[in-house]
């Protein structure tokens, strides 16, 4: 068992829930409210320094009475150890986690890919759009097990909408790196990149379905 | 590729070649121009997955297939005469290989490389497009996961045959009608029935 389990229980006493060993490696669970700030005392206490995230992923099983779970797989690069950290999000609540963004600037896009494939929200993200979905896609959240294999639409409707979909139009300003000159920009370019080259996003009046 | 018949009709320029009978004009030309195609089939090599390793063979030394007079890739659709689609093709990517087939000027081919993209494969999952058949017109399927470049080469020698055959009497060959944006180019009930699971993907209809 990872030393670490035993100072998270120290320092946060009944945030920590159950630990245990798994083919080598240690996982913990932890509340859900304050997980962010005991990743970041993970990530920044002198003797732990799990400052690598490797993944964030989430996990929903089969049975379902059990929870989601999401997951940050940690690894200190000094110390060469891993830690795997997991938060339980039952069914019936919200699904909605604080982001590690601002701990780790990398969980951006991984974030982005848990929200996009189960649906679970994380406060704070800067910027949380699917990612690998396109942003009107509107069947749900594919890695839920109460989504169908083949999607929710027949083919046909998902042939048209994805042929709908403006191949120019995925990119967010913020992921152009004419972002940077945004203000040094013509006028009318400015104008365009604010709206016009999105183009019109035609499910987007449609509201967004729950999974 | 109208022949100016001598005088207008008028019905339009090509009006007097579309209701003209093949002749021994007519097929004589053909038999030029479609020989000049065949011969000199410029690719559009649109690789998504495996299959493009596949294809990246034929084209390398071994299988060579600047015999057939492709080693010319045209990695733009407007320089090109086949469209080459070597793997998957999710929906993501189908309005992408609409545009490029839009761009590509007539006379212009597809040939459809390997199981997923001629039928979705075993990918018979939310994101794929069950055949690049249900968004752009395919005129030769290479079966193989992936095909070997002798599939492929024989695939290409198929639309070889296929070329040969054209006739400028029939205009229809390359009538085409430029789709707006989303428009479906089969009716929805057949891309329903083109993309209904088959063989062992029937049993994967497994959800909570």
């Amino acid at each position: 068992m990872n030393p670490s389990v035993e100072a998270l229980r120290r320092e946060f006493g009944d945030k920590i829930g159950r630990a245990l060993e798994s083919c080598g490696d240690t996982i913990v669970y932890v509340d859900v409210g304050s997980a962010r700030e005991i990743l970041g005392w993970l990530k920044d206490a002198p003797d732990q320094e799990y400052n690598y995230l490797i993944d964030v992923t989430a996990v929903e099983y089969r049975d379902p009475e059990l929870p989601l779970e999401v997951v940050y797989l940690l690894f200190s690069l000094r110390r060469k150890v891993q830690l795997c950290v997991k938060i339980s999000l039952p069914k019936d609540a919200k699904l909605e986690v604080d982001s590690v963004v601002p701990l780790w600037q990398g969980a951006n896009w991984l974030e982005r890919e848990v929200f996009d494939m189960f649906g679970i929200t994380f406060r704070e993200h800067p910027d949380l759009r699917r990612i690998l979905m396109w942003e009107t896609y509107s069947e749900g959240y594919p890695l839920r097990k109460d989504f169908p294999l083949r999607g929710r639409l027949s083919r046909a409707e998902q042939v048209r909408r994805a042929l709908h979909a403006n191949p120019e139009a995925h990119y967010s300003l913020e992921e152009l790196s004419i972002a940077e000159a945004y203000n040094d920009l013509p006028e009318d370019m400015r104008r365009r990149l604010a709206s016009g080259e999105r183009d019109e996003i035609p499910e987007a009046g449609g509201k967004r379905t729950d999974g | 590729m109208g022949v100016k018949p001598v005088g207008t009709a008028p019905g339009g320029d090509n009006a007097i070649v579309t209701q003209m009978s093949p002749n021994w004009i007519t097929t004589r030309l053909d038999f030029l121009v479609n020989w000049a195609r065949a011969n000199s089939l410029w690719p559009m090599p649109f690789g998504t997955a495996c299959c493009a390793i596949e294809f990246m063979a034929t084209a390398a030394s071994r299988f060579d297939i600047s015999r057939f007079g492709m080693e010319r890739l045209g990695y733009s659709p407007r320089q090109a005469d086949v469209l080459l689609c070597a793997g998957r093709l999710p929906f993501k990517l189908a309005p992408v290989i609409r545009r490029i087939y839009d761009q590509m000027p007539q006379p212009k081919w597809v040939i459809s490389m390997g199981a997923c993209a001629s039928s979705g494969g075993i990918f018979d999952t939310y994101a794929m497009t069950q055949g690049i058949d249900t968004v752009v017109p395919v005129d030769v399927y290479v079966p193989g996961c992936p095909p070997r470049p002798e599939g492929l080469l024989y695939g290409i020698l198929l639309l070889h045959k296929k070329i040969k055959g054209e006739t400028m009497v029939d205009k229809a060959i390359r009538e085409e009608e430029v789709l707006r944006r989303g428009a479906l180019r089969l009716p929805p009930e057949l891309i329903d029935e083109v993309s209904e699971p088959f063989g062992n993907s029937v049993h994967q209809t497994r959800s909570a």
